[in-house]
């Protein structure tokens, strides 16, 4: 992928975490940068408490960091002019999330769990559904879209999950551990799945993940140790 | 697309339980508001029944509800000739306790004069007494119907027509029987050291004494005027009707009222804190639910609707199963329970003010979900 000569969505400079002060002091993140690009599907390893999930959620507009410059698809994030309204707003627009074992909301079935991202964006009744059910048709699971997320297999719930993900066209997908529930053949499947809607959607996709069957689906893989990249941009594959 | 509905109906079967043990609780507060409502109006109703303006009494007394009273026979005739009273009549108030079809029948024995103020009102079913003796009409919650007969002290009488809701601020359910058939009653109660006096020649006394006259005045007749005539007698009183019913409110069944009263508030402050603990449990199974909608962008009205909706619904459902409770009910209690529209509508407004106050324990705990758990770690 030539990544390098495509729009960077993703920039991060100089971040840096910490949580407490004095000797209760805890740094999750120190002085990282980060660029993803759009069509780059990234991964984020590293051993548990080294910064994954706190790197995520600081991307993701959930956390904000202590000092440090984020930009997500152009916009200056955290410059003090983001509000907390904006930054919900930011999530809904820009930002479409992966779970580890899906969070479909247990009360909607599954075009319902699609469409309700597109309802809490502005979209009509009719247009969120039409939208979800494409969405579901093409991740292949529409015949399933009347289903609740309980009656759905693993792998199913995971895909319903990625339309979810999808539906407000984000430029950024944030995954954790999207295949953990899986078993490999099923993890590949959604591997291969969200490299193809990276490639399509013009969007990046950055995972944290510990299942090493995969990484070979990444176009880089950043090992994070100690609130710490390892290298200036993480290894590239 | 309303979440609040959606997850209601994902967990139909719970809601409806939780609901209908709210419901439980709601027709226990309804119950208390009918049996409260009950108390004063069978305490007013005895008062109300003789349709009087003016009620003559024993003077220094407050009778003949609130303290015993007793005047003679003949005042009637006294107060019948002032000038703006149209008509009035003697009536005395006892209760006797009877036996019936193997039962004791606690009863509220009202003698009144025929064709004269202070029988009784619309009779349902039979007719009024037409007999001078050994007739009776009754409550229907004596369980008595016309054709019965019923022994009241030495005597039987036939039950020949039926009232309804009219009981006295006890609960006990009224028969009216004719002036002279009460006043024998009174006698032959009376203790056997009465029935000594009575035989030394003390019995007129006891016969020819009423516990009130009630009169009936004029259309343009000035009550104040007419009653302060009254009390120009030195041994009688007059209160208005007014002052009589004031009298029972504030006197007869004011101790009962407050404690019905007081009840009634625990109960409420009892359901506010069972809807709180409610909704709160409900929110708290849907924390990860409420962090995901927070996630992918949901405001906080969507949260704070999900939950103050599901509240108002848990609430006005349960406020629902409980009104149809205490209808399909209310019959089946001891006492009067009366519900009026206002009743349930007022009911209705706390509980939605209570569902709305008490989700707030769990809008709380909504707002403050960090988003960032729905991703964990």
């Amino acid at each position: 992928m030539s990544g390098q000569t495509r729009d960077a969505i993703v920039e991060i400079r100089g971040l840096s975490k910490h949580y407490g002060e004095g000797h209760t002091r805890v740094d999750a993140l120190r002085d990282l940068d980060l660029t993803v690009r759009a069509g780059e599907v990234v991964a984020l390893l590293g051993p548990s408490g080294s910064g994954k999930t706190t790197l995520l959620n600081i991307i993701g507009c959930i956390v904000e960091p202590t000092v440090g410059n984020i930009r997500l698809d152009g916009e200056e994030v955290y410059d003090n002019r983001w509000l907390r309204g904006d930054l919900r707003r930011l999530r809904l627009d820009k930002i479409g999330f992966i779970f580890q074992f899906h969070n479909l909301l247990p009360f909607l079935n599954a075009r319902d769990n699609v469409a309700v991202v597109l309802r809490l964006a502005g979209k009509s009744g009719p247009e969120a559904q039409r939208r979800a059910t494409e969405l579901l048709d093409y991740l292949e699971v529409g015949s399933r879209k009347d289903s609740m997320p309980a009656l759905l297999s693993g792998g199913e719930a995971q895909r319903v999950a990625i339309a979810r993900a999808l539906a407000n066209s984000p430029r950024i997908i944030l995954a954790d551990e999207p295949t953990a529930a899986l078993d490999s053949k099923r993890a590949g499947i959604v591997m291969d799945l969200l490299r193809k809607l990276a490639a399509e959607h013009d969007a990046c996709i950055i995972a944290v993940t510990h299942d090493e069957k995969i990484y070979d689906r990444f176009d880089r893989l950043f090992h994070l140790r100690d609130g710490r990249l390892d290298g200036a941009e993480g290894d590239q594959k | 697309m309303n979440l609040a509905y959606r997850d209601v109906r994902h967990n139909l079967f719970r809601f409806v339980l939780t609901c209908l043990g709210l419901g439980l609780l709601m027709s226990v507060v309804l119950a208390m508001i009918g049996i409260y409502n009950g108390l004063v109006a069978d305490a007013l109703n005895l008062v109300k029944a003789p349709q009087a303006d003016l009620w003559v009494v024993e003077s220094g007394t407050k009778g003949p509800f609130a303290e015993a009273s007793r005047i003679p026979e003949d005042t009637r005739e006294a107060v019948e000739r002032l000038h703006g009273v149209s008509e009035a009549g003697n009536i005395t108030y006892q209760t006797v306790e009877a036996p019936f079809a193997g039962k004791t029948l606690r009863l509220y024995v009202i003698g009144y004069e025929r064709d004269r103020p202070g029988g009784p009102g619309d009779v349902v079913e039979g007719r009024k007494i037409v007999q001078s003796h050994f007739e009776l009409v009754a409550d229907r919650d004596t369980g008595l119907i016309p054709g019965d007969t019923i022994r009241l002290g030495r005597n039987r009488f036939k039950v020949v027509g039926l009232v309804e809701d009219t009981m006295n601020s006890g609960g006990d359910p009224v028969v009216f029987v004719t002036l002279a058939d009460a006043q024998t009653l009174q006698s032959q109660l009376a203790p056997p050291a009465a029935r000594v006096q009575a035989a030394r020649g003390a019995s007129a006394e006891i016969a020819k004494t009423v516990a009130a006259v009630v009169a009936r005045l004029d259309a343009n007749a000035d009550i104040d005027a007419v009653a302060r005539t009254v009390r120009q007698w030195k041994h009688l009183s007059a209160m208005t009707q007014a002052d009589q019913e004031q009298l029972l409110i504030k006197s007869v069944v004011d101790r009962a009222r407050r404690q019905i009263g007081l009840f009634l508030g625990i109960l409420l402050t009892v359901s506010a804190v069972v809807i709180a603990l409610i909704i709160y449990t409900m929110t708290m199974e849907k924390l990860k639910q409420i962090a995901t909608l927070k996630l992918i962008g949901a405001p906080d009205r969507t949260i704070v609707g999900l939950i103050v909706q599901q509240a108002i619904a848990l609430g006005m459902v349960g406020w629902a199963f409980g009104l149809v409770l205490i209808t399909l009910t209310k019959d089946g209690f001891p006492r009067r329970v009366l519900l009026e529209p206002y009743n349930a509508a007022v009911l209705a407004g706390i509980i939605l003010v209570v569902c709305i106050a008490a989700s707030g324990l769990g809008v709380r705990a909504a707002l403050k979900v960090d988003p960032a758990t729905a991703i964990g770690g």
